[in-house]
């Protein structure tokens, strides 16, 4: 019975080397381990794992491909559907999505759904590429996209496999967004994975313009006015960092996780050939418990650092995926729950020297169903530390909607957009973090793709 | 890739560098700065933008050598390109917005400080092309390190030089200089202040006393500038703002300097530990 072999371990860098270095935690599975693996799927015949799929990915039929070892057709199922497999599979929340929904999970342990797709993303990589899209003949219509983020980068894959026009602009100077400037190398490693996947999206026609600040360089009306295109759709994401608004905020030491990472995976300051600097120091504490803070975390820890971990809630509320906690707790990190922070406490340079927190409790649940954290008076105490990280989540940015005509926000700053992604402003789409706020990789590609069918249905009656 | 087109040496550690970048040129507009990244392993550099013809598709750049990602701009040459030029980036000045009622009423004093000349050089123009009375103030340490002199002439009503050694103009700072146009009887409605943050706070404490109105242009860190990172945050009246998009102009009397200052050296160790380790790319193979 295939459901009696137990879900094939993978095999991972141990942790206290990994702890020093930039290198991929996990090394996924060779083709022995894929086959094995594959031999679990039960191919459903209504496969739940399909329908839990954002971007529904056709996974028992890119599993039937595996056991029948033509890991080019699978290649060539996955693509039908996304652009990035190798991200997907190493980044995408399965333990809620597909493999929440296998049915194997009743009883035991799920498919290894984001494995396998790796495997084959990975696999095929290393060999020669499978054929690349089919010719399909021009439709002589140019469309926008804003931002090569996930969503920006699923929308335009679309969009050119149905024949348009479609020329991406990004405002830094790689392409990738978050999964270039947010995402560290351990977790996505940019030249092996990353880029090699964006040059599939250019292999199938779509341009990718870098260093064109939509709302600044040029603006949304320029392009449709000037520059003849008929549609856009605006996949910027959530690029804004809260902050908490506590004393001392701004002391020399006090970093967004969004500046902490740019700095180490943008602009590889964690390689010593690169000029930018970054500033981790011997102790660092990390504000927040989503997989931003442990990316942040698990960062300042291979800079040489000891990091804590400070969140409100308990262990059980970590908005952050399992594997990550897992991780981040394997590699040492030290995680301070019922924690919260009321200030920041500089020395007499202007430099961070402690975080003063209270310890909370939890108190009855809230709207959201979690119990809400609650302060325990007078229990406030010091974390000394040279550096603290917040990492308290991200907002979409302005820049667009206060310079286009037209486009509604709500008042937490994302763009309004229907169910299809068209937002207030004929022509123009959105989808992703800009309208959900921020969110993950996989949600975001399937708003892409549902924002190009909206695209191509709009472009069709015009 | 942005191709240099022009390269002169302004002193000999200030270089002045025209570069084709035609998207950015036909967008920019006084007050906007842009960023540089000159190579694959380089910095992003935050310039202030000292000319653009949306025309030519060029910007001009004015850049001082002060660590090793500043002299590895300097050392490229005409015909070679930067991997980066991105921009404008911050809001336009002030004046560009403003009612062409009140514009008319207004007298503006620009206050440069070394490099911060270059900046304030498209501000004159643009106001002096407006009709809008504009004198300026550039000062430097030393007639050397003096740049812009013979451009600002042509763009200002009157334009006041100082040195601190008293090599050129009158002998005094900024701040000594402003007090003598004054008391000399020229009246302004409003001061802009662009040069070293430091000069920034004390210019500015002069423009109080004397009544002025003070914006001043602040150059803090930055990474994206599109207002990811926060890195250039500044306290301006008691509040956090971000200097990449909310700026670069605020209202001088409300900036927290010291805070500013502070958080600009934020990386200076490690940046002094770099410089030695940096070995300088002149006269390389490209």
């Amino acid at each position: 019975m295939a459901n009696r072999i137990p879900r094939v371990p993978v095999r991972e860098q141990d942790p206290k080397v990994r702890a020093t270095n930039f290198e991929e935690v996990c090394y996924g599975y060779n083709k022995e381990e894929a086959l094995l693996e594959a031999s679990r799927c039960l191919n459903c015949r209504n496969p739940r794992c399909m329908t839990a799929c954002p971007v529904g990915l056709q996974i028992p039929r890119f599993i039937a491909e595996i056991v029948a070892d033509n890991i080019a057709g699978a290649a060539a199922v996955i693509a039908e559907d996304s652009s990035l497999p190798a991200v997907c599979g190493r980044v995408c929340p399965q333990e809620t999505q597909c493999e929440g929904s296998c049915v194997l999970g009743v009883k035991g342990e799920p498919v290894a759904i984001g494995k396998l797709e790796r495997f084959v993303a990975d696999y095929s990589r290393e060999l020669e590429k499978p054929a690349v899209a089919e010719k399909v003949e021009k439709k002589g219509k140019k469309v926008a996209v804003i931002g090569s983020g996930p969503a920006g980068l699923a929308c335009a894959s679309d969009l050119a496999k149905w024949g348009y026009d479609v020329t991406i602009f990004e405002a830094l100077h790689k392409a990738g967004g978050v999964l270039e400037y947010g995402i560290p190398e351990f977790r996505l490693p940019k030249d092996k994975v990353l880029r090699h996947e964006i040059d599939d999206v250019r292999a199938l026609g779509v341009k990718i313009e870098t260093n064109v600040i939509v709302g600044r360089t040029i603006t949304i009306d320029s392009l449709m006015d000037k520059e003849g295109f008929e549609a856009v759709f605006i996949g910027t994401g959530a690029g804004l960092p809260k902050f908490m608004n506590i004393p001392g905020e701004n002391l020399c030491g006090v970093f967004s996780a969004n500046e902490f990472l740019t700095r180490n995976n943008l602009m590889k300051a964690w390689r010593e050939d690169y000029l930018t600097p970054i500033h981790a120091g011997k102790k660092v504490c990390v504000v927040g418990g989503g997989n931003v803070a442990m990316d942040a975390a698990r960062t300042a820890l291979r800079l040489g650092a000891e990091v804590h971990i400070v969140y409100r809630r308990t262990e059980a509320e970590l908005p952050a995926r399992r594997e990550e906690v897992h991780h981040a707790m394997e590699e040492g990190i030290i995680f301070d729950m019922l924690t919260n922070p009321v200030e920041v406490i500089g020395d007499e340079k202007g430099w961070v020297k402690a975080l003063k927190c209270i310890r909370m409790e939890l108190g009855e649940p809230d709207e959201s169903g979690r119990r809400s954290p609650v302060p325990i008076p007078g229990s406030e105490f010091e974390i000394p530390t040279e550096t603290v990280i917040m990492a308290l989540g991200t907002s979409p940015n302005p820049l667009i909607s206060k310079t286009t005509q037209g486009l509604e926000t709500t008042r937490r700053g994302c763009l309004v957009a229907n169910e299809e992604g068209a937002t207030t402003r004929p022509g123009v789409f959105a989808g992703g973090d800009a309208v959900t706020g921020a969110a993950t990789v996989i949600l975001a590609m399937g708003a892409g793709r549902t924002a190009a069918k909206a695209i191509d249905a709009y472009l069709k009656e015009r | 890739m942005y191709q240099i087109l022009k390269k002169e040496m302004l002193t000999p550690a200030i270089c002045r560098m025209e570069v084709a970048a035609p998207r950015l040129a036909a967008a920019a507009q006084p007050g906007q700065f842009l960023i540089v990244r000159a190579d694959e392993k380089g910095e992003r550099i935050p310039l202030t933008i000292s000319d653009f013809d949306a025309e030519r598709g060029t910007v001009t750049i004015v850049t001082q050598k002060i660590g090793a990602s500043s002299a590895d701009i300097i050392a490229y040459e005409p015909g070679e390109a930067f991997n980066d030029v991105v921009g404008p980036l911050g809001l336009p000045s002030e004046f560009m917005t403003m009612a062409p009622g009140k514009l008319a009423q207004q007298r503006y004093i620009l206050i440069a400080g070394g490099v911060g000349t270059a900046p304030v050089y498209p501000q004159a123009k643009w106001l002096k092309a407006h009709g809008v009375p504009v004198d300026v103030i550039i000062g430097a340490k030393t007639k050397d390190l003096l740049i812009y002199v013979d451009e600002m002439r042509e763009v200002c009503d009157n334009l006041f030089v100082c040195t601190d050694d008293g090599s050129f103009g009158f002998k005094g700072m900024g701040t000594n200089m402003l007090e003598k146009v004054v008391a000399d009887g020229h009246q302004y409605t409003q001061a802009v202040i662009i040069g070293p943050m430091i000069m920034m706070k004390f210019t500015t404490l002069t423009c109080k006393k004397l009544g002025i109105p003070a914006t001043v242009s602040l150059n803090t860190l930055m990474v994206d500038g599109t207002g990811m990172c926060g890195a250039c945050r500044v306290s301006v009246g008691g509040k956090t703002r971000f200097a990449c998009v909310e700026g670069p102009e605020f209202d001088g009397y409300e900036v927290d300097f010291d805070e500013a200052m502070r958080r600009q050296g934020q990386y200076k160790a490690e940046e002094a530990e770099a410089n030695e380790k940096h070995v300088c790319k002149i006269g390389r193979g490209k």
